[in-house]
């Protein structure tokens, strides 16, 4: 008999730390900044991760996304495979300490200029 | 400024709505690259008789998945495609999705006519342009666009566009439609704010 110790539970029941550990506890961000399509972007990416380091493996993963290109919260969301309230709460972590910039999106009422819907059809056609 | 290249990039929203099973997650598949969104959603009371709690009094929040997917126009521009989450007892999602979307897609069923109701109503109230699109599965009969926008009720100038969610050219030919809906939608808007001189 190889399988020595059986285990109640299989990967089925899926990550074994409860998510809001991630946060410590918060389930609501600091700030209101982060809109669904909020963009968000980082000048650089976090230095080695190992010891010293201030952040958590999560807040390391969305900060090396977001030095890779800007993207909108709900797809550093998405990238990261974290629910978007634990994204939200992270991403305050790392605006707080300045590490990232967050561009609101542009209200409806101004949205959007004829030139860049021109633009998105002939990207569309251009598929 | 050139410090900071979030300020150049564009993220436009578009909603895919419909009922359940008409073919959200092959149209969003068709046309983007797809993957999956979750978020985490307080218990409503709504979602009560539904979620059973039997056992865990303590939960009091559910996550939800939602179809997502990205198109890459050019560099500093891109399309990201939402699925709404079909059951009705996630209605309270749609007003963060719906809040500065570009537009919305409908997809309808001619055989469940009545599951776009709903989604059809919302965009009207909220403003959202939107096109209704039919997803003509096999087998069922074939409407013509005119009756479709007749049963659905929908305002005068709503496109209706004949569609298969599994085909790539379909799929784009429904969201260049609505692009131009929108952007005829946001210039009717303005002339009617511009002042009168």
């Amino acid at each position: 008999m190889t399988d020595s110790t059986p285990h109640w539970y299989d990967d089925e029941a899926g990550p074994m730390v409860r998510l809001y550990a991630m946060t410590a506890g918060r389930a609501r961000p600091s700030s209101e900044a982060f809109d669904l399509m909020a963009v968000v972007h980082a000048d650089s990416g976090p230095g080695p991760l190992g010891e010293g380091s201030a952040l958590s493996p999560e807040q390391y993963a969305i900060l090396t996304l977001c030095a890779d290109r800007p993207r909108p919260v709900a797809e550093v969301a998405s990238d990261s495979g974290l629910p978007l309230g634990v994204v939200r709460v992270l991403l305050s972590d790392l605006l707080a300490e300045g590490l990232i910039h967050v561009n609101r999106p542009v209200p409806p009422a101004q949205l959007p200029d004829a030139h860049i819907l021109r633009e998105v059809i002939d990207g569309l056609r251009a598929l | 400024m050139d410090s900071a290249r979030s300020d150049s990039f564009m993220a436009l929203k578009i909603l895919v709505a419909g009922g359940f099973g008409v073919g959200k997650t092959t149209l969003v598949g068709s046309v983007s690259e797809i993957r999956p969104l979750s978020t985490e959603e307080r218990l409503t009371e709504a979602g009560r008789p539904v979620d059973s709690l039997d056992g865990i009094q303590h939960k009091t929040t559910t996550t939800v998945a939602m179809d997502f997917g990205r198109i890459t126009i050019h560099h500093d521009l891109a399309l990201y495609l939402f699925g709404t989450p079909g059951q009705d007892r996630f209605w309270f999602l749609w007003d963060e999705l719906a809040q500065g979307a570009l537009g919305a897609v409908v997809l309808a069923d001619t055989r469940r006519l009545a599951d776009s109701f709903a989604a059809v109503d919302y965009f009207e109230h909220r403003g959202v342009p939107f096109v209704v699109a039919v997803n003509c599965f096999e087998g069922a009969r074939s409407h013509r666009a005119e009756d479709v926008a007749g049963a659905l009720d929908l305002d005068p100038g709503t496109p209706v566009v004949l569609c298969d969610a599994r085909e790539r050219e379909s799929c784009k030919e429904v969201l260049i439609r609505l692009v131009e809906h929108a952007a005829s939608s946001y210039e009717a808007r303005l002339d009617a704010n511009a002042p009168s001189s």
